[in-house]
């Protein structure tokens, strides 16, 4: 988690000095998802993510290093400088991508999960996406197929109550969009995704039925995004007072105030971690502003595999 | 010989590119028991099992994405659109999808994915069931589009498009499915890419693909007897299209006619007319004419159907407009 705030933070600043070109979105305050997620799967799991991916992109194994190069596109990015922020993926990490589409990878998660089935692999895939998600055909489409065809795919709600500005009380008429699992006759619940440990068992109960062959879950997990939407966003329509009320629930301060209150944190351990994670972070910007700049001959190549 | 119908050499290459290939999977609305709409997938479940030729729900976006999410993981999927107007509800996971994958994710992604599309008007289906879209897809980086004509060609391209490693469109015209040709070698493979000239000509070339190719055929040998002597070029191809082909027929005739099914307006054609201004315009001694679809929606009654359609008779006066 401090790894995935520390690149996040790191990759806001860098826009703020103007050294990254385009957009980001930060996922700053919902580390405890992905997180509490990834735990609970195996390296041969699938995953795949939003467009607020960058968090899901190092919980799933991603180096932060070269997930930097592709944000800065030089030529050691995972996919040549070519996809960016919204568009980043690690087939040799198994995930299948951040997704630039709302909702346009939770059918292709959908799909993977269908060939783990009928490849007997043994794979489960986690399909993240936000509130503004679940408003799309694709969520509802691709949950009544993972249903009927019972497939292995837990569909991983990040519900930080905005869609960009769109309050989610605005966008849909319930209170839990995990009761729209029943809809389709998949068990669905509502966790605070703002505490990692909550995430891991909730996700490693979803993966055991998925991996006996019962299907699919839809888990809702409850989280705020500390920014912005996107790097242009003044956050007008939320209040101050709300945001100090999330900052209250940072899943990092908890997780911290926990393993302390537990003993098993102390405060130099603190701050070796703190110390670990800026120097693992400078040298990610590092490598990637050392990474060469891409060549213009190779933005007319790939476009067919061969 | 014996002679086989188009739908049935659509068919036949599925069954061998499933035995060939256990990747090869099945995924659309009605394929299994009911055999499709145009019964193209008969009796292929009882073949290979529910697990390979998969009833999908109405969901055409996300089962085209489910394709594509099993194309990503070592499938290999073909999917059936029951008509080619459907196609317009799976927009997302075509073009921004299946057609980018390869090329955003750094080249680690293949998608390996065949959409089946049967498309075109005559049959009285109207507005929502008759179109032919093609040219939304050429106009898509990433995809290949393929158009045959021919049960041959149907059945080598098809077995192509499923051995290839990138997201091909296979559109079947509707009113071909039961035109019956032979199919020579069950192992032909028909490269993707490449046009055929399958009448050879000296005072123009006509330009067609899927059902068009046999209204050219038809029209050059009437024209014949008025002296005429017409090339007919049969792209098979239109993404990628074999530019080379075009051209080199186009420089030897001097005037082309394409005859296209889609309508005229930002269709196949037009990029075939911009493709002979580049490369071949100080050959030409006429201008490029289009016999296409009339810029309406697809009329249900088969008189104002007809109306609308490129025949036998237009293409054979657009091509006497030019001499």
């Amino acid at each position: 988690m401090k790894l995935i705030r520390a690149f996040e933070e790191r990759v806001d600043r860098l826009f703020v000095e103007g050294r990254i070109h385009g957009t980001t979105h930060l996922c700053i305050g919902q580390e405890a998802v992905p997180v509490g997620a990834c735990a609970a799967i195996r390296p041969s799991d699938l995953a795949s993510g939003s467009h607020r991916g960058h968090g899901l992109a190092l919980a799933k194994g991603l180096r932060p290093d070269r997930l930097m190069a592709e944000l800065l596109g030089r030529r050691d990015g995972y996919c040549q400088g070519k996809g960016g922020t919204q568009h980043v993926a690690s087939f040799a990490h198994g995930f299948l991508g951040t997704n630039g589409i709302t909702g346009g990878g939770i059918p292709i998660a959908t799909g993977a999960a269908l060939s783990a089935k009928l490849r007997g692999t043994g794979q489960v895939v986690l399909s993240f996406f936000g509130d503004g998600a679940t408003n799309q055909g694709t969520f509802h489409e691709s949950l009544n197929m993972a249903a009927i065809w019972r497939l292995p795919v837990i569909y991983v709600c990040e519900n930080n109550l905005y869609a960009m500005s769109t309050p989610i009380r605005e966008a849909v008429a319930i209170e839990r969009l995990s009761a729209r699992a029943a809809a389709y006759g998949m068990p669905g619940e509502t966790l605070d995704g703002n505490d990692v440990l909550e995430v891991r068992e909730a996700v490693a109960r979803a993966v055991e039925r998925a991996r006996a062959g019962d299907g699919p879950t839809l888990l809702e997990c409850l989280t705020y995004r500390h920014h912005g939407h996107s790097k242009s966003d003044q956050r007008e329509y939320r209040t101050r007072a709300e945001e100090d009320c999330w900052l209250q629930l940072d899943p990092l301060l908890r997780s911290e105030r926990r393993l302390m209150a537990q003993g098993e944190l102390g405060a130099e351990t603190l701050a070796r971690l703190d110390g670990e994670v800026a120097a693992e972070i400078a040298a990610a910007v590092a490598f990637a502003e050392a990474s060469p700049p891409l060549e213009a001959a190779l933005a007319t190549h790939g476009v067919y595999a061969e | 010989m014996p002679q086989v119908t188009f739908a049935d050499a659509i068919r036949a290459a599925l069954i061998e590119e499933m035995k060939r290939d256990e990747r090869v999977i099945l995924l659309g609305e009605d394929i299994a028991l009911y055999g499709g709409a145009f019964r193209v997938t008969r009796d292929l479940v009882r073949h290979f099992g529910p697990q390979r030729v998969i009833n999908t729900p109405i969901s055409e976006n996300s089962f085209v994405g489910v394709a594509v999410g099993a194309a990503l993981t070592g499938m290999r999927p073909v999917v059936e659109m029951m008509f080619m107007d459907f196609i317009a509800l799976a927009m997302d996971q075509i073009v921004n999808h299946a057609a980018k994958l390869h090329y955003m994710y750094g080249g680690q992604a293949r998608v390996p994915l065949v959409i089946r599309a049967p498309a075109g008007a005559g049959r009285g289906y109207g507005p929502s069931h008759s179109q032919s879209l093609e040219a939304w897809f050429v106009h898509t980086p990433g995809l290949k589009v393929v158009a045959p004509s021919t049960p041959r060609d149907a059945h080598g391209l098809l077995k192509a498009a499923i051995r290839d490693d990138n997201p091909v469109l296979f559109v079947e015209s509707k009113l071909l499915y039961g035109v019956k040709g032979e199919v020579p070698d069950p192992d032909e493979v028909v490269p993707i890419g490449r046009a055929a000239v399958v009448r050879e000509g000296e005072d123009v070339t006509l330009l067609a693909y899927s059902r068009m190719t046999g209204l050219a055929i038809e029209a050059a040998s009437r024209l014949e007897g008025e002296g005429l002597d017409c090339e007919v070029l049969d792209l098979r191809t239109l993404a990628p299209l074999d530019e080379e082909t075009v051209v080199v027929s186009v420089a030897k005739t001097r005037r082309a006619v394409i005859v296209e099914e889609d309508t005229r307006r930002g269709g196949v054609g037009a990029e075939l007319a911009a493709v002979i201004a580049e490369r071949a315009f100080r050959h030409l001694d006429s201008p490029v004419v289009r016999v296409a679809c009339a810029d309406v929606p697809i009329p249900c009654s088969p008189a104002l159907e007809r109306a609308v359609l490129p025949s036998v008779e237009k293409v054979a006066a657009a091509v006497k407009s030019l001499i």
